[in-house]
Parts: C-alpha cells; sequence; structure tokens
C-alpha cells in the first residue's frame, strides 16, 4: 500500500462525516468537502444508469456553482420546501472503491435517505457513485451522482433536500 | 350518483367583481369520483407526443385518465391506442414502459397481438371457434377516439365527442405557436420528470398558470438569478390573460430570463448570441417580424382543459396530472425542444428546465409545498368554505398576474359536473 492509497475505512469515515453534515444542516460545511471543479448530479427516475446530463433531463445536475447557489437557498426561510427544515437522515452502506489511481478514487456505496416533514416519512433510496480526491486539505469529492432505486418520485413529490 | 350540487357550486357576484370556489371541490369523494365519471371519461385527454413514437414498432405505456394504454406505431406508420389489458382474461399486456415491438404477448395465457392490435395466435387454437378472431373482439381493445393536432396526441373516452379540433377551439393557436419554434418539429427529451403532490388536482391546474405567486413563493428562485451574474434580461414581467372558450386558457407575457429561443441573456455570451440570432432569422423567414417576435419573446403558460399544461417559459414543459385521490395526483412531465437545436441551446434549456420546472430544481419543490398547504388548509373547509379567485374580475383586459384564466377553468368545470349531477 503507498502513502497515497484509499482504503476502505477511510472513504467510510469521509461519507459517514458527509452524512452527518446533511443531517445537522450544516450545508456550508458540507459543501466544504467539495473540490472547486465538483459536481452533484441526480438523474431522472427513467433514464439508463450511465446516460449523460447533456442532452438528459435529470432531476439535478449542478456544477459547483449551482451546489453554492442550491446550499444558499436551502439556508433561506424563503426554501419554502425546506422551512420549516424537514428531518433527515443519511444511512450510507456496501461502500466499495473501484478503482484508484495516484491522488483519486472511484467509489460505489447504497444509499437510504429518509426525510420527515408535515407527517409524511418518504424514503429515497438508491446509489451513489462517487470521485473522491487526496488533497492538501484532506479528501474532498470532484463528482457525486445518486442514481435512485425508485420508478418515479412518487410519493416522495421532490429531491428538496441533498441527498 | 350522490348528489354534488354544494360541492360544486361557485359563488359569483359581478356587482362586488367576486368569484368564490368552494373548499370542498377539493376534498370531496363524491367530486373526486364524478369528475372521473364526467371529466376525464368526456374530454381528450393528452397521451403523448408524435416524437415518443418516431419509427415503426416503438411504444410507450402511459396512464390516461385512469385506464392504463398502449401508444404505438404500427407496421404501416399508423398510430394506435390501445387499452393495455389482455381480451381473454384482463391482464397487463405490455409490461415495458417503452421499446420497440412487432408483437405483444400476454404472459399469462400467451396470446399474441399485432402492433395493430389484432390477434395473431393463442396457444390450442383448435379449441376455439373457426371464426373466433373474425369480429375483432379477440383483439387488443382501441381507445374509442385517438386525433392529434401538431404532433400532440389526444384520446377521448366518449365515441361521441367532438372532434379534436373543435374541442381545441382558439387553443390550436397556441398549441401551434410551440410547434412552429422549429421547421424540424419538436421532440420529447429523453428523462421524464414523474413526481406526485399531496393534493387535490385542481390545485395544479391553478398553479401552473398562475403569474401572481412568483414573486412570493419563487423569491429564493428569482434571488438565484439576481446572483447569477448575466441570467437576467431587460426586461420586465408584463402581459394579459385569455380565456380561450371551453375551458381552455392561457396567459402570456414578457419575463426577465433567458429563452432557448430566442431571449438573450448576457450569460449565454457570444455563442449564445450568434445561434439566437440565427434561430430568430429563421422565425423571422417563416413566420413574418411580428409573429417571430412573439413566439420567440413572449411566455405563454397554456391550459388545455381539463389538465395538459404547456409552459413555454425559459424552457418548454408538457404536463400532464391525473388525481388517484381527492387529495393525492400523479404528475408526468416532459421537456419539449427542436428538433434541430444547437447542443449548446439543448444544454441550456436543460438547465433552465432543471433550475425551476424540475422537482429538484428551486421552484417546483417549493409549488410542492404551497400546494399541500393549501391542501392541508382544506381541512378546515367546514367552517373556512371558500378560496377566493377574484383577482382582476371585470377587467376588460385581465392581466397576466390576475386570475381570469382559472376562472375559465372553473366554469368549465362546474358545468361539466352539473350536467351530470
Amino acid at each position: 500500500m503507498t502513502a497515497s492509497s484509499f482504503s476502505r475505512d477511510e472513504i467510510e469515515d469521509f461519507l459517514y462525516q458527509e452524512a452527518a453534515l446533511l443531517d445537522d444542516w450544516m450545508l456550508e460545511e458540507w459543501l466544504a468537502l467539495f473540490t472547486d471543479d465538483a459536481h452533484y448530479m441526480v438523474p431522472a427516475t427513467d433514464l439508463p444508469r450511465d446516460a449523460p446530463p447533456e442532452g438528459n433531463l435529470f432531476y439535478i445536475a449542478d456544477d459547483r456553482f449551482r451546489m453554492g447557489e442550491r446550499v444558499k437557498r436551502l439556508m433561506k426561510k424563503t426554501a419554502f420546501s425546506e422551512y420549516p427544515r424537514s428531518k433527515t437522515r443519511h444511512l450510507v452502506s456496501n461502500v466499495r472503491i473501484l478503482s484508484q489511481e495516484v491522488g483519486e478514487c472511484r467509489v460505489h456505496a447504497a444509499f437510504v435517505t429518509y426525510r420527515s416533514k408535515s407527517g409524511h416519512t418518504d424514503t429515497f433510496v438508491g446509489s451513489s457513485d462517487y470521485t473522491i480526491a487526496r488533497t492538501a486539505e484532506g479528501l474532498r469529492i470532484r463528482s457525486k451522482r445518486c442514481t435512485l432505486d425508485l420508478e418515479s418520485l412518487r410519493p416522495q413529490g421532490r429531491v428538496s433536500i441533498i441527498l | 350518483m350522490p348528489d354534488i350540487t354544494q360541492q360544486i357550486k361557485l359563488h359569483i357576484d359581478p356587482d362586488r367583481k367576486l368569484f368564490k370556489v368552494p373548499r370542498s371541490a377539493f376534498t370531496s369523494q363524491a367530486v373526486f369520483e364524478a369528475e372521473r365519471d364526467v371529466i376525464f371519461s368526456r374530454c381528450w385527454l393528452y397521451l403523448g407526443h408524435s416524437s415518443e413514437i418516431r419509427k415503426p414498432g416503438q411504444f410507450v405505456t402511459r396512464a390516461v385518465g385512469g385506464r392504463n394504454l398502449i401508444f404505438n406505431r404500427d407496421a404501416d406508420g399508423r398510430v394506435n391506442a390501445f387499452f393495455n389489458t389482455c381480451p381473454h382474461r384482463g391482464a397487463t399486456v405490455c409490461r415495458d414502459r417503452a421499446g420497440s415491438a412487432k408483437s405483444f404477448q400476454c404472459f399469462y395465457h400467451g396470446w399474441v397481438f399485432g402492433a395493430d392490435g389484432a390477434l395473431k395466435s393463442q396457444p390450442g387454437e383448435a379449441s376455439y371457434c373457426d371464426d373466433f378472431k373474425k369480429d375483432g373482439a379477440a383483439d387488443l381493445p382501441r381507445v374509442p377516439r385517438l386525433e392529434s393536432y401538431r404532433d400532440f396526441w389526444f384520446v377521448c373516452y366518449d365515441p361521441g365527442a367532438v372532434d379534436l379540433g373543435t374541442y381545441l377551439g382558439n387553443a390550436k393557436e397556441y398549441l401551434g405557436i410551440v410547434a412552429d419554434h422549429s421547421a424540424a418539429g419538436m421532440e420529447v427529451v429523453g428523462g421524464t420528470q414523474e413526481y406526485s403532490i399531496r393534493a387535490n388536482w385542481k390545485l395544479l391546474v391553478e398553479n401552473s398558470i398562475d403569474g401572481y405567486h412568483a414573486a412570493t413563493t419563487h423569491a429564493s428562485y428569482l434571488d438565484y438569478l439576481k446572483s447569477t451574474a448575466g441570467s437576467l434580461a431587460a426586461v420586465g414581467l408584463n402581459g394579459i390573460s385569455h380565456d380561450l372558450g371551453n375551458g381552455h386558457a392561457v396567459i402570456e407575457y414578457s419575463a426577465p430570463w433567458g429563452r432557448p429561443i430566442a431571449q438573450w441573456i448576457p450569460a449565454w455570451g457570444e455563442e449564445g448570441k450568434h445561434d439566437l440570432e440565427r434561430i430568430m432569422a429563421g422565425l423571422v423567414e417563416r413566420h413574418g417580424q411580428e409573429s417571430a417576435e412573439r413566439i420567440a419573446l413572449k411566455n405563454r403558460n397554456l391550459l388545455i382543459f381539463p389538465n395538459l399544461i404547456v409552459n413555454d417559459i425559459m424552457a418548454i414543459t408538457v404536463r400532464t396530472f391525473y388525481p388517484q385521490a381527492p387529495n393525492y395526483q400523479h404528475i408526468n412531465a416532459w421537456a419539449l425542444a427542436p428538433v434541430d437545436e444547437s447542443a449548446w441551446s439543448r444544454k441550456s434549456r436543460l438547465e433552465n428546465f432543471l433550475e425551476f420546472l424540475g422537482p429538484g430544481g428551486f421552484a417546483t419543490p417549493d409549488d410542492v409545498e404551497a400546494l399541500q398547504q393549501c391542501q392541508a388548509g382544506y381541512d378546515n373547509a367546514r367552517e373556512a368554505a371558500w378560496n377566493d379567485i377574484s383577482k382582476g374580475m371585470g377587467r376588460a383586459v385581465p392581466s397576466y398576474d390576475d386570475e381570469a384564466q382559472m376562472r375559465a377553468f372553473w366554469m368549465q368545470w362546474q358545468k361539466m359536473l352539473a350536467s351530470a349531477a
């Protein structure tokens, strides 16, 4: 094992930290886990697994700028869907490092995220594909793509939280 | 049928310019059932777009008005709409969402139907009478009426309904404007937005053509546009509302956001500018200066009664939705785009769509929240009984942010249900 290689323990700890920040609504700290050229994507449920956001309609296809705007919006009281804030719990499991090269690895994980608000608890279940880089500041996410194992957004109705 | 007279009775006072809708219209099980029997069984309902079944054999399966349908193009190029149920014992015949098929086989007993719906074979044919296939009773059942206008296909479950063109009436002009965006035609882009709202479907009718709520409900989206360099054109929100008759209505207005046909914003740079100038030149050539400017620069939120929305705004959404219960609905929304637009244009269009129109965007989740909070408010309907839809009543030319377009919907809704009561 070289100094720059990634271990599953290290990646798991990192993803648990990401989940905790989301559940605590520490969204600016969550955003700081991403590189400046990061992307965050959630494809529509009827698209093929590898469909690119160019030419296909996604629920979310954020570059780093729009991720920042998403966080800014979610911290406002005028983001009515999430104010008063919903309660969420992000569970991460089945973490595998699919490949690694110098300074960067590709990770696949399963997730279940619960969102509770106004008398309903909705479940988002799926898998995440991450590209994670080792930087001078520590591990950073270059890309996060959440593929929902759902046939549609029913009854969830929206992806107003960050998955 | 239970008496729904009170639940559908609008309060209209022309002297005081008041228009009120009973909140029981959003909560009553009897109204929900009457809507299914009358509105969703007699009106023309949107099925799909020609581009979804471009080639012979292509099909999609889709729920329309509470029925499960197959929408396909057969080997002869003919477009069909079948009820997706086996004439034998009723099983769903085609269980794929979309694809290409020369035939459909019911997996229960193995009956095989051509893409034209005709029964081709069934195991144990010798056990049936000789002319079993002759009268068509063993074919996939056809939807009684299927017609199209400018590549928008509609079905109607009432064999005696007026033809689609008559039904659409003045709304044809507005579907035509969308179809005229490109000489090469329009297409549905990959990726359907299928979601739900825990609220009555008529709340989404109102919301989809509501110019009044943007400044408050979508304050955070407008903040986003303001904080994004060059994302606003020097154009104000300004326009009018039309009652198109038959329950159809539209608001038509100018707005500051970029339209990939062809309202330029600085963020789109020189590349975007050249692209939009080229598109505009084509529109002027085909339609003349005045019509071209209307197509390119005006936004339109169009309602085709009862539940088709075609919003030609910062992108084009085609949206339809059906009640599953008085307080729950399923929504299907598609992005429509010119077949021949550039990669740049398509990218900008999809970004505009998901930022505003998508259920993961910066606006639609807040609409979902607003509608659900309205529905929750109707728990008080026995004592707090009325919605107010009076804005701009009595004006000769109602503004885009008045409520004349909603009143057009409600008048037709009441007329249809009263005829059945």
